[in-house]
């Protein structure tokens, strides 16, 4: 399994889960989890995902949803899983 | 699993708190580079920096990509120049020869510094470690990228006096050969009393001696991190105070240890080191003088000022300490004037002089650091003040260092401009009164006593 973790942060809108989620299917990127919060006003979502079966790269991957969230006008981050748990677990 | 509220802490940590990992420094030994001249050992100084260190700067982009975390620095330390060249370098220029190839290494793998043109002379100078210094001025002027730094003292040998004498013509003659760009070369020369051979940390960092053929070590920074959550505690206990700060050591250390075993992994070199160092930048929260004021000081340098700096450094590493399993360096919180807006708005207030940095300096790492001075300040002056800050480290069983810029042409009330991360600084007044009869006494200072510490 290739777990990352995606965030996408930025004004709330009708259809961001819905672009990221369609770019993921088209991809072969399966979604382990997904919760999403709203701070100070900002649109906070994270997925976990998996990208062992997808054909493409993670950087390639940052940067088409880094594209799309220009589009969308949010921000869209792919960034390997380890980073948040060597911080947060002992 | 993680949570979101985690990942979004470490992203804020990192959009807005200029948590970074400050560097990732190759150590790598020249000891086996000695060549039959001086141009051979150029030669096969060139040839193993660039073999070894080839992917060091693409490797640091990768790792950076894949975490989202800024790598702001690659670099690389080797062994003390004077016992690679000692053999083959008979004039000073032989080697200045040496640090031109090391400025050509540092180019074509694309790291930003190079230290390691240094000399260990806390008992005595060889010929060629005091070849090595003389050179220091040429050395300095002619290159862009190479760093200097001489061990000039230590807890158990004492400090040599003789070359602390020296050093003090050095910086001077430094300054003075770079004084087009505000002497900008005195900010590539530290000297240093107990230094680590582990430093990854500029312009200080050396391979020592004991370390093995190649070596990674991070320097991890954070002063916005501590800032950020330090204001949350405003009021609140020093117990409350100093559990926050270790928490925040922690959770910023673990970063650099992660990128320090990634890059180990990914370069095949073991991995060294960690440096808990707080290191602050000129950017707008990113400054340990912030710090400072969050615990409760007007200013960095009002009373209080060495009481709030010792917590704040022991904090910083017993929350490290934890997160990472190999921690070395300087570890410590960095006080550098000019390279910290907080600390450049203290001196122009007139909350912090020399005398307060220096006392500030027997609690944290590392020294008097980017201290900009007159340029009319005498080489027995300087001296002085080496001799006093060695004199601290000596004594304290700690690493002290001086890296002060006497401004060529500049005065107080001026302004020094280094530009980039060496950032600017005020110039500060020096104490008048003269220390001549006591720098030229020459000899050594004998090693202290290790017991009856009061």
């Amino acid at each position: 399994m290739k777990k990352r973790i995606i965030t996408v942060v930025g004004k709330d809108s009708v259809g961001i889960t819905a672009k990221v989620c369609v770019y993921l299917a088209n991809n072969q990127i399966n979604i382990l989890d997904i919760s999403q919060t709203i701070v100070a006003g900002y649109f906070n979502m994270m997925m976990v995902v998996d990208t062992q079966e997808s054909s493409k790269s993670t950087e390639l991957i940052a940067s088409e949803l880094g594209q799309i969230g220009e589009e969308i006008g949010v921000q869209i981050k792919v960034q390997h899983e380890k980073i948040f748990e060597t911080m947060h677990r002992i | 699993m993680i949570s979101i509220n985690e990942v979004i802490e470490t992203n804020k940590m990192i959009s807005d708190m200029n948590l970074d990992v400050r560097t990732i420094t190759m150590g790598i030994s020249l000891l086996d580079c000695v060549g039959s001249d001086v141009d051979d050992t150029c030669t096969k100084i060139y040839n193993k920096i660039t073999t070894y260190a080839k992917d060091l700067v693409s490797t640091g982009q990768e790792i950076s990509r894949r975490y989202g975390i800024p790598i702001v620095n690659k670099r690389v330390s080797v062994t003390p120049i004077a016992l690679v060249g000692g053999s083959v370098c008979k004039t000073s220029s032989d080697f200045v020869k040496i640090a031109k190839t090391l400025d050509k290494a540092a180019d074509t793998i694309g790291v930003n510094f190079i230290g390691g043109y240094s000399a260990l002379v806390n008992k005595g100078m060889t010929p060629a470690d005091e070849l090595l210094i003389r050179s220091i001025p040429e050395a300095l002027s002619t290159t862009g990228k190479v760093c200097s730094s001489i061990n000039v003292g230590s807890t158990k040998t004492g400090i040599d006096m003789d070359a602390v004498k020296l050093l003090g013509e050095m910086i001077k003659d430094t300054a003075e050969l770079t004084k087009e760009a505000d002497s900008i070369g005195c900010a590539k020369l530290v000297v240093f009393c107990n230094a680590p051979d582990d430093n990854p940390f500029m312009a200080g960092a050396f391979h020592g001696v004991t370390e093995g053929d190649c070596v990674i070590n991070v320097g991890v920074s954070g002063p916005g991190v501590v800032k950020k959550a330090l204001e949350k505690v405003r009021g609140e206990n020093f117990e409350v105070l100093c559990e926050t700060i270790k928490k925040t050591a922690f959770k910023v250390t673990r970063v650099g240890q992660l990128v320090a075993k990634e890059a180990s992994k990914m370069l095949g070199v073991p991995f060294g080191i960690v440096d808990l160092s707080l290191a602050p930048t000129p950017a707008v929260g990113d400054s340990v003088g912030e710090i400072l004021e969050e615990i409760g000081l007007e200013y960095a340098g009002a009373p209080g000022t060495t009481a709030a700096l010792a917590l704040l450094n022991d904090q910083v590493k017993k929350g490290g300490v934890m997160a990472s399993s190999y921690v070395g360096g300087l570890s410590g919180a960095f006080i550098p004037v000019s390279e910290d807006q907080r600390m450049i708005d203290a001196v122009s207030a007139g909350a912090l002089t020399l005398e307060k940095l220096e006392a500030m300096t027997c609690v944290c790492s590392v020294g008097l650091d980017m201290i900009a001075i007159p340029g009319d300040t005498s080489p027995a002056t300087i001296s002085g003040i080496i001799a006093d800050e060695m004199a601290l480290g000596m004594i304290n069983q700690k690493t002290t260092a001086v890296r002060l810029i006497p401004v060529i042409g500049k005065g107080i009330g001026d302004q020094a401009e280094f530009g980039g991360l060496l950032g600017y600084a005020p110039i500060m007044p020096v104490n008048k009164f003269a220390c001549d009869k006591f720098v030229n006494r020459g000899g050594r200072i004998p090693a202290p006593i290790h017991s009856f510490k009061n």
